[in-house]
C-alpha cells in the first residue's frame, strides 16, 4: 500500500509538468483549432533564453520576466511572419508548416548552444516537500505555479472583453468579424499567449529533465495526449489530463510485468485511447455538433 | 454552455475535396513517366538506381497514406508500423523459412490489410486529431513492441535481421541492383494503377464521399463503418507491401528504423505531393529522400534549420503541393496550344 500511494505521488509530481505543457497546448488549440507541434521546441528557445540571461548575471525573476517578454513577442512573431500567409492554405500544410518550424528551432537551439546537457536553477529549492522524499519543494512550487496559471486563464477567459473576443474569434470568426473584433489578432494574440504559458512550462521542466535542445520531445507528447485526454476545449481538463497521465505511467511502470521506460509512453497512449473510444471529445470536453 | 446550442460549421480535420478525375495523370504523361523510369539504369549508376528504388518505394508509402488522407480523409501518424510490419514480415519469412522474396510481398500485404482492418475498426469513433494520437501512439508502440524478448527468436530483437539481396532470375545477365529495381517499378505500377482503379470504382467514390462530408454519406446509404476501415485496410496493406520492398532493397530490418520519423516523412511527402493526387506521392517521396541530403550538403550543423526553411519554402509557393503545379502547367500549355 506505501508502494502504491507513493507510486501516486510520484506521478502527481511528473504530471504536473505534463500538465503545464498540456495548458499551453490547449492555448493554442483555442486560438488555431490545431495542434502546434513546435510549441515544445519553442518553449525549450525560451528556456535557453533565460538561461543565457542568468549566465549573464541577470536574476533569476529579472530573466523569468524578459523570457515571457521575449516568448510572448516571438510567438507572435512566428505567427504574423511564418502562419498568416498560410491561413487560406489547406490544414495539412500548416501541419507542415509546424513540423519545419521544429525542425528550424531544433537545429539553432543546437547550433548556439550545442547539444550539451545543462543545469538549470530553481526558484524553489530542491528540499523534501513536508517530510516526504517522492516531492521535492521544486515539484510542488510546479504544481503551485500550474494551478495558479489555470486559475489566471479561467478568469482571462471568463471575465475580460479580450478573453471573450478571443473565445468568440476561435468559436466561430464569421460571426465575431461581423461585431467588430479583429479575428486575425486575436490568433497572432493566441500564439503569444501559447508560447509565453510555453515558456514558464519550459522554465519550470529544465530544473527535472535538464536543459538541452531535445528537453521537450517527450514532454510535449505527454501535453499532447493529456491535452487529448482532459478535452481539448477544456483548461481544466488539460490539468487533470496531466496529473492522470502522470499517474498512469508510474502506475503501469511499477506494477505492469515487463514494462520498462520505453514501453511507458505507449502503454499510457493505449489507455488514453481507450478512454477517447468511449468519451470521444475527451474527458472534459464540449462535444461539437456538426451541420452538413 | 450546453453540447447541444453550440454548433459549429465545419468539422476539424478539413480534407481538401479533389474531384476524382483530377486525381491522376493523363495517359500520354504516365506513359513518358514510365519510358522514362524503364530507361534510367541504361544510363545511370548502381547508387542512382538503388535512391531510384527506394524513391519508389517510399512513393508506393506515401500513396498509400494519400489513399488514407487525400481518399478517406482520415489522418495517420501510424503509416510506419504497418511499413515495420510489412519489412518484418518479408525479412522474416525470408531469413527463417527461406520464402522466395517475390512470395514475400502479397504475404506482407495481406497481413498488413488484415492489420490495418482491425486497427481501423476502435479508431472508427475517432476522427481529427483524436484519429492523430491513436495512430501516433501505433507508431511509438511499435519499435518497442519488435525489441519484446519472446519475438527476439524470429526477429532478432534489437539487432535485427540481415536479408539477403536476390539476384536476377533466368541468368539475366544484370546487377542485382538493377534487378531489384525492375522489380520494385513492376510492383509499383501494379500498385498504382490499382490505386487509380480503387478510386474511381464504387469504393472510391465512397471513401471521397465520407471525406467530403460524413454524414452525408451515412444518409446517402454509404456504409461509413466499412469503408472507413477498409480505407485503412487497404491503406495498411500497400504500406506493407512498401515494407517488404524496402527491406529486401536496404538489405537490414531493426526496430530502431521505423520510428515515428519514419512516419512524419511520410505525412511531409504527402503535403510535399499534394494531398488526394496519387502522382504527387513519388514527387513527395522524392523531396523527403533528396531534400534532406541537400540540406546536409549545404550545412552540417545547421541542416535541420535548412531543411525546415526548404519545406517553408515549398509550402509558401505551392501550398496544395506538386498538384498545383501540375494543374498551372496543364493550363499553360491548353494556352499554347490554342
Amino acid at each position: 500500500m506505501e508502494l502504491f500511494t507513493n507510486q501516486i505521488l510520484a506521478g502527481i509530481a511528473t504530471g504536473a509538468i505534463y500538465a503545464c505543457m498540456a495548458l499551453a497546448v490547449v492555448m493554442i488549440y483555442q486560438a488555431i483549432d490545431h495542434l502546434n507541434f513546435a510549441q515544445g521546441e519553442m518553449a525549450m528557445f525560451a528556456t535557453f533564453v533565460s538561461w543565457q540571461l542568468m549566465q549573464w548575471g541577470v536574476p533569476y525573476w529579472g530573466a523569468f520576466a524578459l523570457t515571457l517578454v521575449f516568448a510572448f513577442a516571438g510567438g507572435i512573431v512566428i505567427e504574423r511572419v511564418l502562419f498568416k500567409p498560410l491561413a487560406k492554405a489547406p490544414i495539412l500544410t500548416n501541419v507542415a508548416g509546424f513540423i519545419a518550424l521544429f525542425a528550424i528551432i531544433n537545429s539553432c537551439a543546437g547550433l548556439i548552444w550545442d547539444f550539451t546537457i545543462k543545469q538549470y536553477p530553481t526558484p524553489f529549492g530542491s528540499a523534501p516537500f513536508l517530510g516526504s522524499q517522492l516531492i521535492s519543494t521544486h515539484q510542488a512550487g510546479m504544481i503551485g505555479v500550474t494551478l495558479l496559471l489555470l486559475i489566471g486563464l479561467f478568469f482571462f477567459f471568463q471575465y475580460t472583453r479580450i478573453g471573450l473576443a478571443m473565445r468568440a474569434a476561435a468559436a466561430l470568426p464569421e460571426s465575431a468579424r461581423l461585431v467588430g473584433i479583429n479575428t486575425s489578432w486575436m490568433i497572432a494574440l493566441g500564439w503569444g499567449m501559447a508560447s509565453a504559458i510555453g515558456a514558464i512550462a519550459g522554465m519550470l521542466i529544465a530544473p527535472v529533465v535538464f536543459l538541452e535542445p531535445n528537453m521537450m520531445g517527450g514532454v510535449l507528447i505527454y501535453g499532447f495526449a493529456a491535452a487529448v485526454l482532459g478535452g481539448l476545449t477544456s483548461p481544466f481538463g488539460a490539468v487533470v489530463g496531466g496529473f492522470l497521465m502522470g499517474v498512469f505511467e508510474n502506475l503501469a511502470g511499477t506494477y505492469i510485468p515487463g514494462v520498462g521506460n520505453e514501453l511507458k509512453l505507449p502503454i499510457a497512449l493505449a489507455l488514453i485511447i481507450s478512454v477517447l473510444v468511449v468519451k470521444p471529445a475527451g474527458l472534459f470536453g464540449r462535444h461539437i455538433v456538426k451541420r452538413v | 454552455m450546453s453540447a447541444a446550442e453550440e454548433v459549429v460549421a465545419e468539422g476539424h480535420e478539413r480534407v481538401e475535396a479533389v474531384p476524382k478525375r483530377a486525381m491522376t495523370l493523363g495517359t500520354t504523361t504516365s506513359l513518358v513517366v514510365l519510358a522514362a523510369l524503364l530507361i534510367v539504369p541504361v544510363f545511370a549508376k548502381n547508387f542512382i538506381i538503388f535512391q531510384i528504388t527506394m524513391l519508389l518505394i517510399y512513393g508506393l508509402a506515401v500513396l498509400a497514406l494519400n489513399i488514407l488522407t487525400g481518399g478517406s480523409g482520415q489522418f495517420s501518424l501510424g503509416q510506419s508500423a504497418f511499413y515495420a510490419v510489412g519489412a518484418y514480415t518479408a525479412a522474416v519469412l525470408m531469413e527463417q523459412f527461406n520464402v522466395n522474396y517475390a512470395l514475400t510481398l502479397p504475404i506482407a500485404g495481406v497481413i498488413c490489410f488484415g492489420f490495418g482492418y482491425l486497427f481501423g475498426k476502435p479508431a472508427l469513433r475517432l476522427s481529427g486529431v483524436y484519429l492523430a494520437l491513436a495512430t501516433f501512439a501505433l507508431a511509438t508502440a511499435m519499435p518497442q513492441l519488435l525489441k519484446l524478448n519472446f519475438l527476439e527468436h524470429w526477429t532478432g530483437g534489437v539487432q535485427g535481421l540481415v536479408v539477403t539481396k536476390p539476384d536476377a532470375p533466368f541468368g539475366l545477365k544484370v546487377s542485382q541492383d538493377t534487378w531489384l529495381y525492375y522489380f520494385t517499378l513492376a510492383v509499383t505500377v501494379a500498385i498504382y494503377i490499382f490505386s487509380v482503379n480503387l478510386l474511381r470504382s464504387r469504393s472510391g467514390r465512397a471513401f471521397m464521399a465520407i471525406r467530403d462530408n460524413e454524414i452525408a454519406a451515412s444518409s446517402m446509404g454509404v456504409n461509413v463503418a466499412l469503408y472507413k476501415t477498409l480505407a485503412f485496410g487497404v491503406s495498411a496493406g500497400i504500406t506493407g507491401v512498401s515494407g517488404a520492398l524496402g527491406a529486401i532493397a536496404v538489405q537490414f530490418v531493426a526496430p530502431d528504423s521505423y520510428t515515428i520519423t519514419l512516419a512524419i516523412s511520410l505525412f511531409l511527402g504527402m503535403v510535399v505531393g499534394g494531398v488526394g493526387w496519387l502522382p504527387g506521392s513519388f514527387v513527395g517521396a522524392a523531396f523527403i529522400i533528396f531534400v534532406p541530403n541537400i540540406a546536409e550538403s549545404i550545412s552540417k550543423g545547421l541542416s535541420g534549420a535548412v531543411f525546415g526553411v526548404l519545406l517553408f519554402l515549398v509550402i509558401f509557393l505551392v501550398p496544395h503541393g506538386a498538384r498545383q503545379v501540375a494543374i498551372v502547367s496543364q493550363q499553360l500549355l491548353g494556352k499554347l496550344r490554342k
